[in-house]
C-alpha cells in the first residue's frame, strides 16, 4: 500500500513521517515515532491503555487515524514532564504505588492529567468517572485515586 | 537485629520511574534492525486431525519471508517435565479452537496477517468433549492417547487420620456441592516475544514470561540448541497473574523463525489470542463433607474436586494437588480425605491463576463453614476464631506451619468493619460476609527434580559505591525488582536507588525459578539477603579495624558504617567498600536459598502444599442486592493479610487491594465460557473486567507476624489475599437475601432466578449451585468409585514394583 506523508504535532515537536493511511495513531506513535510509552491492550477501544491527549482531550489512539488529528497537539506520556521536572501526577503515582505492572499507567496518567486540567479539585467519584475508560488489572484503582488526590493537592 | 533503615518504609519502587515516564521497555516495545513480524495461524476446530498443512501459497505471497509449522518442532514440551503433552505448534491434531498451527514471518505485520489466510489446512473433524462429565465417561473419544481411562489427565487420592471415626464422632455433618467457574488473567499487556539469532550462533529471546529459567530449558529441548547458546530475558510483564508462566508456542515460533531467517522476529499476540493462550483458573466441581461437634470443632473433612483442565497439561498436576492440599492449614482438621481428578476437554488449557488451585476449594470450604456456623447458631467470625490451626504445628497432612496470623486477621476485619453491629442491623437486601484463607510463600519443590537452590542472587559493589544485584526473578508488576533493591540496600546500609537491578536474564543473573507460587520475596529475598550479609561482613571487618571498634558493634545505614555506641565514629560506605576491595579484591558475593527439609510429609503427593511459610488472610464483604433487578453491588471489601513483615507497606497493600479487585471480578462477573468449542467472549468488551466505577471500596490491613523463615520476617502478599474475597461475597449475599450461592459468578440473572423473578413462572430458591456431578442425571459417586478402584489397583502394582525406601514422587509419575 502507498504511504502517506503525515505531519503531526507531538509533545510540542513537529514530526513528519510516512505511514500507511489506514494505520492508527497508536501504530504511528509507536512504530514510526518510536514513542513506545503509549501502550496497546486490545486495539479495539476497550481498555484505554492507548489513551493520549489531543488538545487536552483524552482520545483512544487505537481508534484514531492520524489524518483525523490535523494540527491538533498530541500529548503522550513521554511529553508529560516539563524538562527534568516530572508532572505532579507522575511523582504522586510513584509515591502511592499507583503503578504496579505499569502497563495501564501512561493512559491512566493522561486521563488524570485531563481531569485535573478541567477540574483541579476532583472528588473521588469524579476521579473514578474520569478514569473509567482506563482498565487497570493490578491495583483495584485505590492507589490511583490516592495518587490523583495527592497530585491535585500539590498543583 | 538492629533497627531496619529501608525495609518497612513506604518508598517508591525503584522501577516506578521507568513506568511513569514511558521508558520501561516491554517486549512489544523492542524493535531491532531488520526485524520481521510474525503471526500465528490458529485452529478453527475444537478437535480435529490435521490431514495436511499447505504453506506454498502463503510462502509465495510478497513480503513473506518464512513459515514454520508443527512438523518443524515436533518435540513435546510443557511446564511440568512429567506431563509434557504439548508441542509448540500443533502436530497431527488440534485440541481447541485457537491452538497455534503455523507461524508466518513477514516484512511487516499486515503482510504476516494477510498470509495466514493463504495457509491451507485440511482438518478431519473429531468429536469434541466439552464437559467434565463427558470427559470422565467417554472412553470412545480420546483427546490424548495417554489417558488410561476416558479423558482423565490425573487423579489423586490422599487420606489422613481416621476419617470414619471422625465422622462417627460428629454431632452434625454437612455435605455440599459447589461449582467454581473458570476465568482468565486478562493482563493488560498481551503476550509478546522477540527472538534474535545472531551471527555467533547464539539466540536471545526477550519475552514477557514469569519463568525465564523454565523457558530456557524448554527452548533447548524444542529447538535442539544447547542452553549455553540461548539467552532468555524476561522483559517487564504488563501484568501476568499466572498467565505468563507456561512456555508458549509463539516463543518457540519466534525463535525458530529467527534461526531460519537469521533476522530478529517479533510475535505479539492480539487480545483475542490472549484468551486462547489462557492457562487460567480451572472450572472445578467440588463435593465437600464436613463433620463437626456441637461447638463447631471439626472432626473430619472429605473433599472431592473435579477439574476441567482444557486441552493440555500446563501445571495441571500441581493444580489438582493444590485443590486438596491447603484446606488443612487454616482450621484444625484431625481427619481428612481428598480425591481429585483433572480431565482433558477441547478448550484452551487451564493453568495457574493467582491463588493457583486453592481459590476454588477455599470458596467451597468457607461457604460451607458459613453454613455450619448458621446451623450451629454461631457468629461466623467467632466460629472461625474458635477452630484455628495453631502456629508452629503440623497439619494432619504433614504440612509444617510457622507463623499463623489468621486469628489477628479475623479480629482486624471484625473491628475495622463494625461487623457485630452490622450483622444485627442490616436489613433485607443488605449483607455482610466473612471468609478466611491461606496461601504458600513459594512451592516447597521445584518443577523439575533437582538438589540445587531455588533462588540465587549475586551482588557486586562498584568502587564508586554503586551496587548491582543480579537475580533471575521476573518483574511482573508485583515489585520483585524493588524487593531485590530494598533487601540489598538494607543488608549493605545504602539506599535502594544506589542499587542497579539485573533480573530475569539467564545470561547475567543466577537462576531463580520464577515469579510463580508467590515465592519471590521468600526465596529471592533470602538469597539476596544471604549475598548481602556476606559483603556486609567484609565491609564490617575493614571498618572495624579502621575505626577501632569491634565489628559486632557496627551498623550500616544511610550509606554509613558506624559504631552503634558512638555513631560519630563512622566511615562512608564508599570508603569501606574501597578498603574492602583493596583487601579482598573485587567485591562480589553470591547467596542462594532452598526451602528447608522436613516442611512436608513423605507420602506420594506430599510435594505439593509444603512451603517455607504460609500467609494468612481474612476478608469481609459488604453488599447490596437490588431485589427488583437482581443487581449485586459490592460496597466494600476489607481484607487483612498476614504478610510476616511488610518490606514495603505501600506495595504490600497494593497487592492486597489488587487481589481483592481480582477476586471481586471472579465473584460477580468474570467467566471464561464456551458455546460448543467457541469462546463466548474473547474480547475485553465481552469478558468484563471491573472498571473504576464497578470496583468496590477496598481497604487493606497488614498484619505482621515476623515469620522465622522469611527474609527479615516477610511472607507472600500477592496471591493469598484473593482467596477469601470470593466466599466472603457469597456469604454476604446470603446475609442479604437468604440465598446460598454455591457457584460463581454470582450474576444478576442468577440472583433474579433465586428470587423467583427471572420469569413469570419463577419459584424462589434458597440455593443456586450444582447438586452433583451430572446435575442428577447419573450417580455422581459412580465415576469417583471407578477412579478409586482403578487407581488403587495401579498403586498396588507400583508399590510392589518400587524399591523400598523410594522417596515421595510428585509430578513425575
Amino acid at each position: 500500500m502507498t504511504k502517506t506523508m503525515l505531519t503531526l504535532r507531538v509533545n510540542g515537536e513537529t514530526h513528519t513521517v510516512a505511514a500507511e493511511p489506514h494505520h492508527t495513531l497508536l501504530e504511528v506513535l509507536r512504530e514510526e515515532l518510536a514513542l513506545t510509552g503509549t501502550k496497546h491492550g486490545c486495539e479495539l477501544g476497550e481498555c484505554g491503555a492507548c489513551t493520549v491527549l489531543i488538545d487536552g482531550i483524552p482520545v483512544l489512539s487505537c481508534l484514531t487515524l492520524p489524518l483525523q488529528v490535523g494540527k491538533g497537539e498530541i500529548l503522550t506520556v513521554e511529553g508529560m514532564a516539563k524538562g527534568p521536572q516530572l508532572d505532579p501526577l507522575q511523582t504522586a503515582f510513584a509515591e502511592e504505588g499507583a503503578a504496579q505492572c505499569g502497563y495501564c499507567t501512561p493512559g491512566m496518567l493522561l486521563s488524570a492529567r485531563a481531569l485535573l486540567d478541567a477540574n483541579p479539585r476532583p472528588t473521588r467519584d469524579e476521579i473514578a468517572q474520569a478514569i473509567s475508560g482506563n482498565l487497570c488489572r493490578c491495583t483495584g484503582y485505590t492507589a490511583i485515586y490516592e495518587a490523583v488526590e495527592k497530585a491535585a493537592q500539590r498543583v | 537485629m538492629s533497627e531496619l533503615s529501608i525495609l518497612g518504609r513506604r518508598l517508591p519502587k525503584v522501577n516506578a520511574w521507568a513506568h511513569l515516564t514511558g521508558t520501561a521497555r516491554y517486549a512489544d516495545d523492542i524493535a531491532l534492525p531488520r526485524m520481521l513480524y510474525g503471526r500465528l495461524l490458529r485452529s478453527t476446530k475444537a478437535h480435529a486431525r490435521i490431514v495436511s498443512v499447505d504453506i506454498s501459497r502463503a510462502l509465495a505471497y510478497p513480503g513473506v519471508v518464512a513459515i514454520v509449522t508443527g512438523a518443524d518442532m515436533p518435540e513435546k514440551m510443557g511446564i511440568m517435565p512429567s506431563t509434557q503433552d504439548e508441542t509448540a505448534l500443533a502436530v497431527d491434531k488440534v485440541r481447541y479452537v485457537g491452538e497455534p498451527v503455523a507461524a508466518v514471518a513477514a516484512l511487516d505485520e499486515d503482510t504476516a496477517f494477510d498470509a495466514l489466510s493463504l495457509i491451507d489446512v485440511t482438518y478431519e473433524d473429531l468429536e469434541p468433549i466439552f464437559t467434565i462429565e463427558e470427559a470422565l465417561e467417554r472412553d470412545d473419544v480420546k483427546i490424548h492417547d495417554t489417558s488410561k481411562r476416558a479423558n482423565v489427565f490425573k487423579e489423586v487420592h490422599l487420606s489422613f487420620g481416621d476419617l470414619e471415626a471422625g465422622f462417627a464422632k460428629a454431632d452434625h455433618v454437612r455435605e455440599d456441592w459447589f461449582f467454581f467457574e473458570g476465568n482468565t488473567h486478562a493482563p493488560l499487556e498481551s503476550h509478546a516475544a522477540v527472538a534474535s539469532y545472531d551471527g555467533d550462533g547464539k539466540l536471545t529471546l526477550w519475552t514477557c514470561t514469569q519463568v525465564p529459567h523454565y523457558l530456557h530449558r524448554e527452548l533447548e529441548k524444542v529447538l535442539g540448541l544447547p542452553r549455553s547458546r540461548i539467552r532468555v530475558i524476561a522483559t517487564p510483564n504488563g501484568g501476568a497473574f499466572g498467565g505468563k508462566s507456561d512456555p508458549f508456542g509463539h516463543e518457540f515460533a519466534a525463535a525458530l523463525l529467527s534461526m531460519r531467517t537469521k533476522r530478529p522476529v517479533k510475535i505479539t499476540l492480539d487480545r483475542e489470542e490472549v484468551f486462547y493462550a489462557h492457562r487460567g483458573r480451572h472450572p472445578v466441581k467440588m463435593r465437600i463433607k464436613t463433620g463437626v461437634k456441637k461447638d463447631g470443632e471439626i472432626t473430619a473433612v472429605e473433599f472431592q474436586s473435579y477439574l476441567d483442565g482444557g486441552a493440555y497439561a500446563s501445571y495441571g498436576i500441581a493444580t489438582t494437588y493444590y485443590t486438596g492440599a491447603l484446606l488443612t492449614v487454616t482450621y484444625r482438621v484431625p481427619a481428612y480425605k481428598f480425591d481429585g481428578v483433572r480431565v482433558y476437554t477441547n478448550k484452551p488449557p487451564c493453568g495457574p491463576k493467582r491463588g493457583h488451585g486453592t481459590t476454588q476449594p477455599r470458596f467451597a470450604f468457607e461457604c460451607q463453614l458459613d453454613k455450619i456456623a448458621a446451623d450451629l447458631g454461631l457468629d461466623p467470625i467467632e466460629y472461625r476464631l474458635r477452630i484455628l490451626q495453631p502456629p508452629n504445628t503440623r497439619t494432619v497432612n504433614d504440612l509444617r506451619i510457622t507463623s499463623m496470623g489468621l486469628g489477628e486477621c479475623l479480629t482486624a476485619v471484625k473491628n475495622a468493619t463494625g461487623w457485630t453491629r452490622k450483622r444485627e442491623e442490616l436489613g433485607i437486601g443488605k449483607g455482610i460476609g466473612v471468609a478466611g484463607s491461606a496461601y504458600i510463600s513459594g512451592a516447597g519443590l521445584p518443577i523439575y527434580w533437582n538438589e540445587m537452590p531455588h533462588s540465587g542472587a549475586e551482588i557486586r559493589i562498584d568502587r564508586g559505591g554503586g551496587v548491582t544485584v543480579m537475580c533471575g526473578t521476573a518483574e511482573i508488576g508485583q515489585g520483585s525488582d524493588n524487593m531485590l533493591a530494598a533487601v540489598t540496600a538494607e543488608a549493605l546500609g545504602i539506599y535502594p536507588e544506589d542499587v542497579h537491578v539485573v533480573s530475569g536474564d539467564t545470561s547475567l543473573a543466577p537462576v531463580d525459578l520464577g515469579s510463580y507460587s508467590s515465592r519471590v520475596t521468600m526465596m529471592a529475598g533470602n538469597a539476596t539477603k544471604n549475598a548481602g550479609l556476606k559483603l556486609r561482613a567484609q565491609l564490617f571487618e575493614v571498618a572495624a579495624e579502621k575505626l577501632g571498634v569491634p565489628a559486632d558493634r557496627l551498623n550500616a545505614a544511610y550509606r554509613r558504617i558506624y559504631d552503634q555506641k558512638d555513631p560519630e565514629r563512622a566511615m562512608t560506605f564508599v570508603e569501606a567498600a574501597n578498603l574492602a576491595e583493596a583487601r579482598y579484591g573485587t567485591l562480589v558475593a553470591a547467596g542462594s536459598y532452598k526451602p528447608p527439609a522436613g516442611i512436608g510429609g513423605n507420602y506420594k503427593g506430599a510435594g505439593v502444599g509444603p512451603t517455607p511459610a504460609y500467609s494468612y488472610q481474612a476478608a469481609v464483604a459488604e453488599v447490596t442486592v437490588d431485589l427488583e433487578t437482581g443487581q449485586l453491588t459490592v460496597d466494600k471489601i476489607t481484607t487483612a493479610h498476614d504478610c510476616g513483615r511488610a518490606l514495603n507497606p505501600a506495595n504490600a497493600e497494593g497487592q492486597v487491594e489488587g487481589s481483592a479487585y481480582m477476586g471481586y471480578g471472579e465473584a460477580i462477573v468474570e467467566e471464561q465460557i464456551f458455546r460448543g468449542g467457541l469462546h463466548k467472549k474473547p474480547s475485553l468488551l465481552d469478558y468484563k473486567l471491573p472498571t473504576s466505577l464497578d470496583t468496590p471500596v477496598l481497604e487493606a490491613i497488614l498484619v505482621e507476624t515476623m515469620d522465622s523463615e522469611g527474609p527479615y520476617g516477610a511472607k507472600e502478599a500477592g496471591e493469598g489475599p484473593l482467596n477469601p474475597v470470593i466466599p466472603a461475597i457469597a456469604n454476604a449475599v446470603f446475609d442479604a437475601i437468604g440465598v446460598r450461592f454455591d457457584e460463581t459468578p454470582i450474576t444478576a440473572e442468577k440472583i433474579l432466578d433465586a428470587l423467583g423473578k427471572r420469569d413469570n413462572r419463577g419459584v424462589p430458591k434458597d440455593r443456586i449451585g450444582p447438586t452433583g456431578l451430572s446435575e442428577g442425571k447419573s450417580d455422581p459417586k459412580r465415576a469417583m468409585r471407578r477412579l478409586t478402584a482403578s487407581t488403587d489397583a495401579r498403586e498396588r502394582k507400583k508399590t510392589d514394583a518400587r524399591p523400598a525406601g523410594a522417596g515421595p514422587r510428585i509430578g513425575r509419575d
